[in-house]
Order: C-alpha cells, then sequence, then structure tokens
C-alpha cells in the first residue's frame, strides 16, 4: 500500500511538471510580460531594469527553474491587475470555491444516489419515470441557462433567495465561511444546485445503471435464495457493489466542479476562484491564470489519489493485486 | 411411505414474453423423502433449473408459476406471500448454484455472509453466529476454518468456494437443499469431493436433495432417484439403477445410449438425432415425437400421461396397455 502510494505520488509529481511546463509557457507566448507591467511611454531603459530586476533576462530553463522552485512554496508572483500577489488572492477566494465545489458534490451525491437507487429497483414506477426524466433535462441544460432560470423563478417572482453574492460569512482564521449564517446558507442553494445538477443526473444514471447490473448476478440471486431480507440485498450487497464506478466518476467530477465552477460563479456573481480566473483572462493577468490552471492540476491530481485508495477500501480484491503487482 | 420432504403436484411454470405464453414447466409431479437424494437430468432448456427456482420461489418476471402445489413436508408453499417465502428460503430450502466463482459476494468476508445469513434465520448474537460458521466451515471440509473464516472470497480456490457456498445453504439445516449444477464449473477431480460432501451432509442430516445437473455420470453416483425431464415435463422418473440401466422411455435410452463407457468397446456414441424444441414450437402430442425412433400416430396428437410401469413412472405410450404397439419395442 505505501509503495503503490509513493509511486502514484510520482506520476502526480510528473503531470505536475508537465502542467508547470505549460503555465510557465503561457507568459512567454502570452505576449512580453515587461509590457504588461509598464506603460506605454515608458522609456527603453527603465523597461530593461525592469527586464533584469525581474529575472526576465536569465536563460529561459533557468528563469523556469525558478518559477517551479516557487510555485512549489506557493508563490505564483503578483497579479497584474490588483498588484496582490497571487497566492493571497487564491487563498482569498479558495473558500467560497471549496464550499460550493462541496456543497454541490454533496447534493449531487446524495439525489444522485437516491434516485439512482430508487429507479434501479423500480424501474418501472412512475416515480422511476418522473426521475428519468429530470435526469433528461439535467443533462441537456447548460449550466447557465439552469443558474438564469432557478434566479428568475425563485429571486424575481418569488423573492426567496438571494440572486447574487455569498450573503454574510464569517472568518474562521483565514477561512471564510458562509456555512454559519443563514443568509450563507440561502445564498449557497441556488448555486449548488446549478452546479450539481449535471453531476447528480450523471451519478443516478450510473448508480441506476449499475444497480441493474448487479441485481442480475449470481451473487443477488444467492443472497435472495438464502432468504436475507430484502433491504440487506439492495443496500448491502448490491449497493456496495455499484461503488466502485460511482467513486470514480464522483472523484473525477469534484475536480471539474471546482474547475468549472466558473460558469456558475459567473451567473451568481460567487466570489470565488472561478470569477477570479475570469476576471484574469479578460484583462490578461497571466500570473493568476497559471496558478489557477497549476492549482487545478494538483486538486485533480490529489483527487485521482484519494479515488485510487478508496477503490481499494471498498473492494478487497484490488488490495492483493496493488500489494503483489502483477 | 413417509410424507415426503419436497411433493410437487402438477407444477406449471410459465413465461409471458412478447410472442405469447412459453410453457417452461407443463405438469411436473414428484417427490422427494427424507434423506433422498433425486437426480434430474435434461438437456439445456429442458426446464430443470427452472423447475428448482419454482419450489424455492425464486422465478423471476415475467415467469410465473401458472398452476399446481408445492408442498414441503406437507405444507403449502407455492402460495405463501413473498416476506413468508423469504424466511423459507434459506431456512428450510437451501439452494446451490452452479458457479461458486460468482455465488459470493465478491466485497464481503465469508465470515460477514456466513454470519449474516446465520443470523437472520435463528436468534443466535454475533459470537455464537460466528462460532456456529465455523463449526459449518469445518463441517464442508475447509481446513483451518478460524483462519480461512475472515478471507474474501476470491482467497480461495473453486472447490473451496462451493464448500464456502454448500456452508451458506447449510447455515439453517434446511430439510431440503437444490443443488443446481453444483459440479459443472469445477474440476473433475473436485466434483468427486464436492459430490461426495453432498451425499454425506445428506446422509448426516437427513436432508432431502435435488440435484440438478445435465451430468449423468454425477448422478449415477449421487442420486437415489433419478427423473428425466424434456421439453418441461418429465420423461421419466425410477431408482437411479433402473433408470440407467434399463431405461424405458426413448428419450431415456438415447440419453444413457450417449454414456461413453469403459467396459465396452464402442466405436460411436449413440445421437439422440435432432434437438430439443424450443419452448415456442412444442409439437402437439408427445414433445419427443419428431426425434423418437418408435413415434406412431397416437404420439403426434395426444400427448401421454405418466404410467407406472414397474419402478418407474413413464410418460410415453409405448408403455400404456391400451396401444397396440406396447410389445414391440419391449
Amino acid at each position: 500500500m505505501f509503495a503503490f502510494v509513493i509511486r502514484r505520488a510520482l506520476q502526480a509529481i510528473g503531470v505536475l511538471l508537465a502542467v508547470g511546463i505549460i503555465s510557465f509557457a503561457m507568459f512567454r507566448f502570452a505576449g512580453d510580460p515587461v509590457n504588461q507591467i509598464v506603460s506605454l511611454d515608458t522609456p527603453a531603459a527603465e523597461r530593461e531594469q525592469v527586464r533584469r530586476s525581474l529575472g526576465l533576462d536569465d536563460p529561459v530553463p533557468v528563469q523556469f527553474a525558478r518559477y517551479l522552485a516557487r510555485a512549489v512554496q506557493g508563490e505564483f508572483g503578483v497579479s497584474y491587475q490588483f498588484r496582490q500577489p497571487v497566492s493571497d488572492l487564491l487563498a482569498e477566494r479558495m473558500p467560497a470555491t471549496l464550499e460550493l465545489a462541496f456543497c454541490a458534490t454533496l447534493f449531487a451525491i446524495g439525489f444522485g444516489v437516491l434516485m439512482g437507487v430508487y429507479s434501479g429497483l423500480k424501474r418501472d414506477s412512475f416515480m422511476a419515470k418522473v426521475f428519468q426524466t429530470i435526469s433528461l433535462i439535467g443533462i441537456s441544460l447548460p449550466t447557465f441557462l439552469i443558474g438564469i432560470l432557478l434566479i428568475y423563478l425563485f429571486s424575481v417572482i418569488l423573492g426567496w433567495l438571494p440572486s447574487f453574492g455569498r450573503g454574510d460569512t464569517v472568518r474562521l482564521g483565514w477561512w471564510s465561511t458562509g456555512l454559519l449564517t443563514a443568509s450563507g446558507w440561502k445564498a449557497l442553494i441556488m448555486p449548488s444546485i446549478t452546479l450539481g445538477l449535471f453531476q447528480m443526473t450523471l451519478i443516478m444514471r450510473i448508480v441506476r445503471a449499475e444497480m441493474l447490473e448487479v441485481l442480475r448476478t449470481d451473487y443477488i440471486k444467492f443472497a435472495r435464495a438464502r432468504g436475507l431480507s430484502t433491504r440487506a440485498i439492495h443496500f448491502g450487497h448490491a449497493l456496495k457493489n455499484t461503488l466502485v464506478p460511482v467513486i470514480t466518476i464522483v472523484g473525477l467530477q469534484f475536480g471539474s466542479v471546482i474547475a468549472f465552477a466558473i460558469i456558475t460563479e459567473t451567473v451568481f456573481q460567487w466570489p470565488g476562484m472561478g470569477l477570479l480566473f475570469v476576471q484574469a483572462v479578460q484583462n490578461v493577468d497571466i500570473p493568476i491564470m497559471a496558478a489557477y490552471l497549476m492549482l487545478v492540476a494538483l486538486i485533480f491530481v490529489l483527487i485521482n489519489l484519494a479515488v485510487d485508495i478508496l477503490y481499494t477500501i471498498v473492494d478487497p480484491r484490488l488490495r492483493t493485486s496493488i500489494r503483489q503487482p502483477a | 411411505m413417509a410424507q415426503p420432504v419436497l411433493s410437487v403436484r402438477d407444477l406449471r411454470v410459465e413465461f409471458v414474453t412478447r410472442r405469447g405464453i412459453l410453457k417452461a414447466i407443463d405438469g411436473i409431479s414428484f417427490d422427494i423423502g427424507k434423506g433422498e437424494v433425486l437426480g434430474v437430468v435434461g438437456e439445456s432448456g429442458a426446464g430443470k433449473s427452472v423447475t428448482g427456482s419454482a419450489v424455492i420461489g425464486l422465478i423471476d418476471p415475467p415467469g410465473r408459476i401458472a398452476g399446481g402445489e408445492v408442498l414441503l413436508s406437507g405444507m403449502r408453499i407455492d402460495n405463501l406471500p413473498p416476506e413468508e417465502m423469504r424466511r423459507v428460503r434459506g431456512k428450510r430450502i437451501g439452494m446451490i448454484f452452479q458457479d461458486p466463482l460468482t455465488s459470493l459476494n465478491p466485497l464481503y468476508r465469508v465470515s460477514e455472509q456466513l454470519i449474516e445469513t446465520i443470523r437472520t434465520h435463528t436468534n443466535l448474537s454475533a459470537p455464537g453466529a460466528r462460532k456456529r460458521a465455523i463449526d459449518l466451515l469445518a463441517e464442508v471440509g475447509i481446513p483451518a476454518p478460524e483462519r480461512r473464516i475472515d478471507s474474501y472470497p476470491h482467497e480461495f480456490s473453486g472447490g473451496m468456494r462451493q464448500r464456502v457456498v454448500i456452508a451458506l445453504a447449510l447455515c439453517a439445516e434446511p430439510e431440503l437443499i437444490i443443488a443446481d449444477e453444483p459440479t459443472t464449473a469445477l474440476d473433475v477431480s473436485v466434483q468427486a469431493q464436492i459430490i461426495s460432501l453432498l451425499k454425506r451432509l445428506g446422509r448426516e442430516h437427513g436432508t432431502a436433495i435435488m440435484l440438478v445437473t445435465h451430468d449423468m455420470g454425477v448422478i449415477a453416483e449421487t442420486a437415489d432417484r433419478v427423473a428425466v425431464m424434456y421439453a418441461g415435463r418429465i420423461a421419466e422418473i425410477g431408482p437411479v439403477r433402473d433408470v440407467v440401466q434399463n431405461p424405458l422411455h426413448p428419450y431415456a435410452k438415447g440419453l444413457m445410449g450417449a454414456i461413453p463407457s469403459l467396459e465396452s468397446e464402442t466405436d460411436r456414441l449413440v445421437q439422440i438425432p435432432g434437438s430439443m424444441p424450443r419452448l415456442s414450437a412444442i409439437p402437439p402430442g408427445c414433445p419427443f415425437n419428431p426425434r423418437c425412433p418408435y413415434v406412431f400416430d397416437r404420439c403426434r396428437v395426444e400427448r401421454p400421461e405418466p404410467i407406472q410401469h414397474s419402478e418407474h413412472r413413464v410418460a410415453c405410450h409405448l408403455y400404456d396397455q391400451s396401444s397396440a404397439r406396447s410389445e414391440a419395442v419391449a
């Protein structure tokens, strides 16, 4: 198990190095960084001085090594537009995005699994057909449209929920949370649904298909022949066997939820990393874009590692194959 | 004869499909006594496994029991409400399936599966159930059961897994065990061990065993009586020695003729021409008539009912006293 984690960590470093090269390359190919800093009428000598002071006249590999060394320490330079360190900007925005992604995933897993199990067990019932229809909507409607429709219904017509922002937040050390205030919760509902709807329908469809598959297996038939209760068969034996593909999807989708919260955050003006990224793109704020790229890659790598470890917890057969690699 | 453990009376099972109703089991009757092993043989699709599933009440829709009765120690069980039938399953009837590799849930330890089953059917505490589980594993011949009990199914060999499956079927000391092709997926040497294990358990506990297989060798070794099934009906049923050595029904004759023998030198095994009809195209009269070498006019119109003939019961017009052809074959 330990060797497995080490092996995975080495692979992860490889991935991050590759992403590092790409994000570093952005600085060089998206125009001269010096031009982003100085104004139009800065004399050439001063430009050269800025260039030297930033180390931009060093050979490219040296610059890359320096960039990596700083990135490892969480240093991603200074934002062009905010004149603040990128790491501070991201740290400030991260809690908002993580809370949103976490709630959206929780919503997606909770409802997705419940609806999936139900429509797998009673696939001809009326409710199962309703769920199938909902999932069709969730899969085919684009995120921003769902967000706008929700805002129209619950904020404009009914006036129940706020249409933008996080509501009141409470600071716990450097983490600002909206989970401790009523207005924070209210503000979280619609963005979570908007962000999680696609994931929910995906999970529901996978759980349903897996349930149908598992219920046909011999061990379920044997469990019935042993007279186990229906509850034990469905939730103890069948559901657990559907978990491996569900964990894969949930894990990978959690990464996407964080990385692509951009649209939802834009629609709801949610002060998270996604909104920061959109603003960075509009203003060609490369340090932020590069740091965001690295951060998203890191999140994906960590989630993949967590998913692999979860597999072995769920399925004992994988434990042996990891202990003795073929 | 004392009251049989299992008594099946004129059982009918149908499958409702888009192309009409298919009769998978069409009026079969048989008894199994205490400690007796009834072998059920026949080609694929003859209705052997469906019979087993019908007895334990696990026919899945679109299949359904369309008629007849199933009595377990005199109590009718085919019309029990689902929840009561669930308590009969596993407690009074145990079932063993063909493939031990897929019969066990791969995600749970053997101990968890055994204890869950034991505690479903008895009032034993968790430690008591664990002790009983270890005893059961020892009884089915798993070496060092205290150590092996916490293994996962994939850590056992095929034969050992089938022993675990048998232990699971025995959890509540059922009166009847239905073994559906219990040895088909196993090596020949392991087959013999599993068969002798089943026989020993049946003898020691007085359990009645319904052994479904297409392997005549297994039947000849294990069964006390044998039922030969063809197209959802019992063609012939009788003591195993008689049926194997002196089959009456032309289909049974063909089946026995197809067993290779070590004693006599035969160049070619006898083969029954043709194949079993599909359920949607069972011919009128005797279902075997298109393939039967002794077929005569009556076979094509009238369905033969089982007739007692010495110790056998056989569904064939050849043995009907009123039929003029009876001496022709005998």
